[in-house]
């Protein structure tokens, strides 16, 4: 029961929110409201699972794997705090700096239901349910981004409708592949039957498929150009919340499908995965060093992240599986920080480009601190987060002998300093020309509370590692070892 | 009767990857509803081909002796069928302003978007 609850809190709200959608006010508290609400569920699975480790629910009471199963992990569990956490700060930066056309116009909502995909997708053990939950979260994130149909949104939107459908579709097909050989849609039976008997041979097709359609999702190397494209047009309230979620439910899913299924086959994935990562790294953080907008200087940042955590997931030893998770929950507080920061430089100064901007290090002193955590978070630089979670990718890659990831994965962090610095040099430090200099709106309050809270996240992160540590681990070590996740689905089986 | 399915269902992917890849907008949207045809479609064979067994078998029936038919598929492309509506009508809206808003249906125009 308690693993409905952050879906059941979102429809409950998304109904209350139709109900008072001519109300601002109404809608902004029972979004703040809806969002705690579900933080403390994620907090009570959270507590929850210490004792048990793992935590089912079958709905209607049909026992797996006939009926939908929700399951609940370290991963899962923590992740949902993480996404709990980073929504309470995007709600109310979104008060303070969205428009009202736009907040009017169902922004609540959206988000509301975009996070209802996001908890079901990291909540559920079934696989066609999952593809649901992606639609669900997809369908809101279109309509999200499309909100205010300006013309440069309504172009960006296209390209990224069109690649999110194809990699929908190609995950439908990789579920009726996997279906039609092995008859049952539960992830922890699919697991179960990989493992007791030969594997048929569109088995590895259906996984390749699954592999390209999360690739899609979480912007990897061959298939990321649809986000650089997109994400820089939305406000950017909704792109720090994007960037947050979707991406990192993509690679969340691919991280469950590697330890389920694909890790049965490593001589043929880890190669794959470390090429992707590496590539994607590479791609990102070098076309984000050639841009001067900071919206899209932090887009492709995304992509360069997204390649670290596909390296924890190749990698698939405790450490490295534990920084993939931690780089996860990292990177959507780092992430999100600097996209709100630079939303508030904006609202400053009208403009995101960095040879227009200068001198906020003189004017707003406090607003160039918020900035420089969580760039120096991203960069890498002890005692932010993102030092950690690079020092354990790091770790794990020496220790395994896999020398060539982990010297790219080295001198992508070098360019992503280059980057932070860049911005920093030319928007923070740089004087401002005269003729440029734009008279300052007004900026609510909530903007500039919700950049301080992530902002504290982010560094919470970062100086309680050493509390923390030990449940990444812990996580890790269920992933390597999906026996107990396959146990506690299906209890009668008997295994081998 | 299975290869004749597998021939049809390839041809929906080939047409919906011909149509993916014009540069008018339309045939683009057109592609992306013969793409969601075709995986409807193979997901509705992916219970497996049979003829002449039951969906549902009695319980006073030996359960052995009938092979019956598997019936999930069916629930499942219902679900992904109405997904794929809504997506639909989400995107022709989409192309729709587009078209009003930019007053072209060819992607092509869309490449100066990384001017900023």
């Amino acid at each position: 029961m308690m693993l409905f609850l952050p879906i059941l809190i979102s429809l409950v709200s998304i109904i209350l929110l139709i109900a008072c959608r001519h109300r601002l006010k109404c809608q902004q508290w029972i979004s703040l409201l809806a969002i705690v609400a579900q933080l403390v569920a994620a907090f009570s699975i959270f507590l929850k699972l210490n004792e048990t480790g793992h935590l089912v629910a079958q709905a209607g009471s049909w026992p797996a794997p006939y009926g939908i199963t929700f399951v609940a992990d370290y991963t899962s569990a923590m992740l949902l705090i993480a996404v709990g956490l980073v929504s309470l700060a995007a709600i109310i930066y979104s008060i303070g700096f969205v428009d009202e056309v736009r907040q009017r116009g169902g922004l609540f909502v959206l988000f509301q239901g975009l996070l209802t995909g996001v908890y079901g997708s990291l909540l559920t053990g079934d696989i066609f349910n999952l593809y649901v939950w992606f639609e669900v979260m997809v369908i809101s994130s279109f309509v999200l981004i499309t909100l205010g149909a300006e013309k440069q949104q309504l172009r960006a939107s296209v390209k990224y409708l069109v690649m999110n459908l194809i990699g929908s579709m190609l995950f439908v097909a990789a579920i009726g592949l996997l279906y039609s050989q092995l008859g049952t849609l539960n992830m922890a039976d699919i697991a179960f039957k990989l493992r007791a008997q030969a594997i048929p041979p569109l088995v590895n097709s259906a996984i390749m498929l699954f592999f390209i359609a999360f690739g899609i999702k979480a912007a990897v190397f061959p298939f990321f150009f649809w986000l650089p494209a997109s994400y820089p047009r939305a406000p950017i309230a909704i792109t720090a919340f994007f960037g947050a979620t979707l991406t990192k439910v993509g690679v969340y899913v691919m991280m469950r499908f590697y330890s389920l299924f694909a890790q049965l086959d490593i001589a043929f994935w880890q190669p794959v995965i470390f090429i992707v990562a590496g590539l994607t790294m590479l791609f990102g953080v070098l076309m984000a060093a050639s841009s001067y907008d900071i919206r899209k200087i932090l887009s492709f940042h995304i992509i360069s992240q997204i390649g670290y955590m596909l390296m924890g997931i190749g990698l698939f030893s405790v450490i490295g599986l534990a920084g993939a998770i931690f780089f996860i929950v990292h990177n959507m507080f780092s992430k999100t920080a600097t996209f709100m920061a630079g939303g508030l430089i904006y609202l400053y100064k009208g403009t995101y480009d960095l040879k227009k901007l200068g001198w906020i290090y003189k004017t707003k002193p406090f607003l160039a601190f918020l900035f420089l955590v969580p760039a120096l978070s991203l960069a890498g630089i002890p005692p932010t987060p993102g030092f950690f979670g690079k020092f354990f990718l790091l770790y794990a890659g020496f220790e395994g002998g896999h020398w060539t990831i982990t010297i790219v994965a080295l001198v992508v962090s070098i360019l992503t300093l280059f980057s932070m610095v860049k911005i920093w040099n030319e928007a923070m430090w740089k004087p401002e020309l005269e003729s440029d200099k734009l008279k300052v709106k007004s900026v609510r309050p909530a903007a500039w509370m919700g950049t301080v809270l992530v902002v504290v996240f982010t560094l919470l992160l970062g100086l309680t590692v050493g509390f923390t540590y030990e449940y990444f681990v812990m996580a890790a070590q269920q992933l390597i070892d999906p026996m107990n996740y396959i146990k506690a689905v299906l209890p009668d089986l008997v295994l081998k | 009767m299975n290869v004749i399915i597998a021939l049809i269902i390839g041809f929906l992917y080939a047409v919906s990857i011909y149509l993916l890849l014009r540069r008018s907008i339309v045939k683009l949207v057109i592609g992306i509803l013969f793409l969601s045809y075709a995986t409807n479609l193979m997901l509705f064979f992916a219970g497996g081909l049979t003829e002449t067994s039951p969906a549902f078998v009695a319980a006073s029936e030996s359960q052995d002796a009938i092979i019956a038919n598997d019936s999930l598929p069916q629930a499942l492309i219902l679900t992904a069928l109405v997904i794929g509506f809504g997506v639909a009508a989400f995107s022709m809206v989409l192309i729709y302003r587009f078209y009003k808003e930019t007053g072209t249906v060819d992607l092509d125009d869309l490449s100066d978007i990384e001017k900023l």
